[in-house]
C-alpha cells in the first residue's frame, strides 16, 4: 500500500505541466533534422553507401532509437538529489522511517519514468512516424523482446550507477565533479554522439569492458541487428552482471554510509 | 552627488568595468570550482574534436566540394566555439538572471537604475570560465591554419583583408546570436516564466553549427532560407569561418552578396531585438510582492 501511494504521488506530480512538458520532448528531437543533413552530408562525400555496415538511414534511425534508451537509462538529478540529502541531513528520515532509501527512490523514479513515457509516447510517436523511412522495419519478436529487455536493464543500470555516484556523498559531501565527469564520459562512450561501432577498434575494445554502452548504444544496436544471434544474448547477460554490480555496490555503499552518517541539529 | 537627474550621464565603459570585477572576484572566491567550470568546458571541446575526428576517418569533406574539408572544418568549428564562448561567456548567465528577474518582480529595481535597461540587464554577471572555450578555439584555428598553410597542395595564403574581415564578421555573429537570445529572454514578460530559454537556445542555434551547404538540398532549403533570411543564424559562422578557411579570391559573387547581407543583418537584428526588448519593458507589470 505505501509503494503503491509513493507511486501515485510521483506519477501526479508529473503530470501538473503536461502541454509543455509534451511541447518540450517534440522539440527536442530538432537536432535530428541537423543530423540528418550532417550525415547525408558526409555519406555524400565519402562516395560511400555504407560506412562500417551503417547507411545514412540506420545512422539516422540510429539517433532516433539512442533517444528512446537515453529517456529510459538517463537520471536527471538523481545523483545530486541523493547528495543533497546526505548534505542536509535529509537522509536521516530514512534512517528513523521504516522505509528503504533505495528502494523509496528507485519507485519515485519508476513513477517518474512512466508519466514522462505516458506524455512523451504522443510526440515520440509522431516523430518515429514522420521519420519511418530510416527505418528497416520491425524487428523480429525475440529481437523485439530483446530489444525492450535491455531498455529495462538500462533504466535499472541507469539507476544505480547514479544512486552509487550520489552515496559517494557520505564520503566526500561534494560530489558535483564526480557527476560532470560521469555524465562526460557518458555521453560520448554510450554511444549517445555517435553509433560506438564507428570508433577505432582499440578504442571499441576499450568502450566494450565498460557499462556505458549499455545505456545508450546497446537498445539501439539491438533493434537494428547490429547486435545477433549468441552475441545478443552474451551483451544481455553482461548487461545483468554489470547490473547486478552495482545494485550490490549501491547497496554496500549505502549500508557503509550512514553508518559514517552523524546529523546535528533539529 | 548633486547632479541633476536629467543632466547625469552614466559612464558605460566603468560600469562594464565594475561588472567585470565584480565577476572576476566572485570567480576567483570559488576558485576550485572555477577550474573544474574551465577543465569541464575544455573536455567537451574535446570529444567534439573527437566525434569530428571519427568522421574525417571516412570521409574527406562536408558535402560533396562544399571546400569543408578536415583543417577548413576545423576552422568552422574553432570560429563557432570562439563566438559561443563570448555568447556563453558575456550574455548567457544574464538572460537566464533576466526571466527570473522577471518572475520575482525584482526587475523593478533595475528599472530605477539611472542607466540603459537593456545595458543593465545584458551585462551584469560576467562567466569567466566560459572564456576557456574561446582558448580552445584560438587554439584549434591556429593549429588548422598552420595545417592549411603549409600543406604542399594548394596551400592557404590568408590576404591582409581577411585580418579585418574575420574579427569583423565574428563581431557580426555575436551581435546576430546576442539579439536572437535577448528577444526570446525579453518573451519571459510576456509569459511569466521562461524557464526552458536555454533550451530554445541551443535547439536554434544547434542549426549555425554545420555548414550552410548542407542544408541546401531537398526541403533543406526551406531551412537554409528561413536561418539565412529570416533568423539569420547560419550566417553567424559560416560567413567569417568561410573568409579564414579559404582564399579570399575564390569567393564568389553570390559568397560577398551574402557576406554584405550578413553586415545589414546584424545590424538590422540588433534594431529589431531592441524593438523587443522596448515592448517587453512597456508590457511590464512587475511581480506581487
Amino acid at each position: 500500500m505505501t509503494w503503491w501511494v509513493i507511486f501515485r504521488i510521483s506519477l501526479e506530480e508529473r503530470f501538473v505541466y503536461r502541454g509543455d512538458f509534451a511541447l518540450g520532448t517534440l522539440m527536442r528531437f530538432l537536432p535530428i533534422i541537423t543530423q540528418i543533413f550532417l550525415w547525408t552530408a558526409i555519406f555524400q562525400a565519402s562516395g560511400k553507401s555504407e560506412i562500417v555496415d551503417y547507411t545514412r538511414d540506420t545512422v539516422i534511425a540510429y539517433y532516433m532509437l539512442t533517444m528512446i534508451s537515453r529517456a529510459f537509462s538517463s537520471m536527471p538529478g538523481l545523483c545530486s538529489g541523493i547528495a543533497l540529502q546526505v548534505r542536509n541531513g535529509e537522509v536521516k528520515k530514512f534512517l528513523i522511517q521504516p522505509l528503504d532509501m533505495l528502494g523509496f527512490m528507485l519507485l519515485s523514479r519508476v513513477a517518474h519514468k512512466a508519466a514522462y513515457y505516458t506524455i512523451a509516447v504522443v510526440p515520440f510517436a509522431f516523430v518515429f512516424f514522420l521519420c519511418r523511412g530510416f527505418f528497416p522495419g520491425w524487428p523480429e519478436a525475440p529481437v523485439l523482446i530483446a530489444f525492450c529487455l535491455s531498455l529495462f536493464m538500462g533504466f535499472l543500470l541507469g539507476f544505480y550507477i547514479e544512486a552509487s555516484l550520489g552515496l559517494v556523498a557520505f564520503w566526500f559531501l561534494e560530489v558535483s565533479s564526480l557527476v560532470f565527469i560521469y555524465n562526460l564520459l557518458s555521453f560520448f562512450l554510450s554511444g549517445h554522439m555517435f553509433p560506438l561501432d564507428l570508433l577505432p577498434v582499440w578504442a571499441h575494445n576499450i568502450v566494450n569492458v565498460l557499462p556505458f554502452q549499455y545505456l545508450a548504444y546497446t537498445p539501439a544496436a539491438i533493434f537494428l541487428g547490429k547486435i545477433q544471434g549468441p552475441e545478443l544474448w552474451t551483451s544481455l547477460a553482461i548487461e545483468m552482471c554489470w547490473l547486478l554490480a552495482f545494485v550490490g555496490l549501491a547497496r554496500i555503499m549505502f549500508h557503509r554510509g550512514i553508518r559514517r552518517y552523524s546529523g546535528f541539529g533539529g | 552627488m548633486g547632479q541633476h537627474p536629467s543632466t547625469f550621464r552614466p559612464s558605460y565603459g566603468r560600469v562594464f568595468l565594475t561588472f567585470a570585477r565584480n565577476s572576476l572576484i566572485r570567480d576567483m572566491s570559488f576558485r576550485s570550482n572555477f577550474i573544474l567550470q574551465s577543465i569541464s568546458t575544455m573536455s567537451w571541446t574535446i570529444m567534439n574534436i573527437g566525434f569530428y575526428l571519427i568522421v574525417f576517418q571516412f570521409t574527406d569533406e562536408i558535402g560533396v566540394q562544399t571546400g569543408w574539408g578536415k583543417y577548413q572544418f576545423f576552422v568552422f568549428l574553432a570560429t563557432t566555439w570562439i563566438i559561443n564562448s563570448i555568447i556563453q561567456t558575456f550574455f548567457m548567465p544574464n538572460a537566464q538572471e533576466f526571466s527570473e528577474l522577471i518572475r520575482t518582480g525584482n526587475f523593478d529595481f533595475a528599472l530605477l537604475k539611472p542607466i540603459d535597461t537593456q545595458f543593465i540587464i545584458s551585462f551584469p554577471r560576467i562567466d569567466w570560465s566560459s572564456l576557456s572555450t574561446c582558448m580552445m578555439g584560438i587554439g584549434l584555428l591556429s593549429y588548422s591554419l598552420y595545417q592549411l598553410m603549409v600543406v604542399a597542395a594548394d596551400p592557404l595564403v590568408l590576404a591582409w583583408p581577411v585580418l579585418f574581415l574575420y574579427p569583423l564578421y565574428l563581431g557580426c555573429g555575436v551581435a546576430i546570436m546576442y539579439s536572437v537570445m535577448i528577444s526570446l529572454a525579453a518573451t519571459s514578460v510576456w509569459l511569466g516564466r521562461n524557464q526552458t530559454l536555454y533550451n530554445f537556445w541551443f535547439y536554434l542555434t544547434n542549426f549555425s553549427r554545420y555548414p550552410m551547404e548542407i542544408y541546401k538540398t531537398g526541403w533543406g532549403m526551406g531551412l537554409w532560407i528561413a536561418f539565412t533570411f529570416f533568423i539569420p543564424v547560419l550566417l553567424v559562422v559560416n560567413i567569417p569561418a568561410r573568409f579564414l578557411a579559404r582564399p579570399l579570391d575564390g569567393m564568389t559573387s553570390a559568397n560577398w552578396q551574402l557576406a554584405v547581407f550578413a553586415l545589414c543583418a546584424s545590424i538590422g537584428c540588433l534594431f529589431v531585438s531592441r524593438r523587443v526588448f522596448k515592448r517587453a519593458l512597456r508590457s511590464y507589470r512587475s511581480a506581487s510582492s
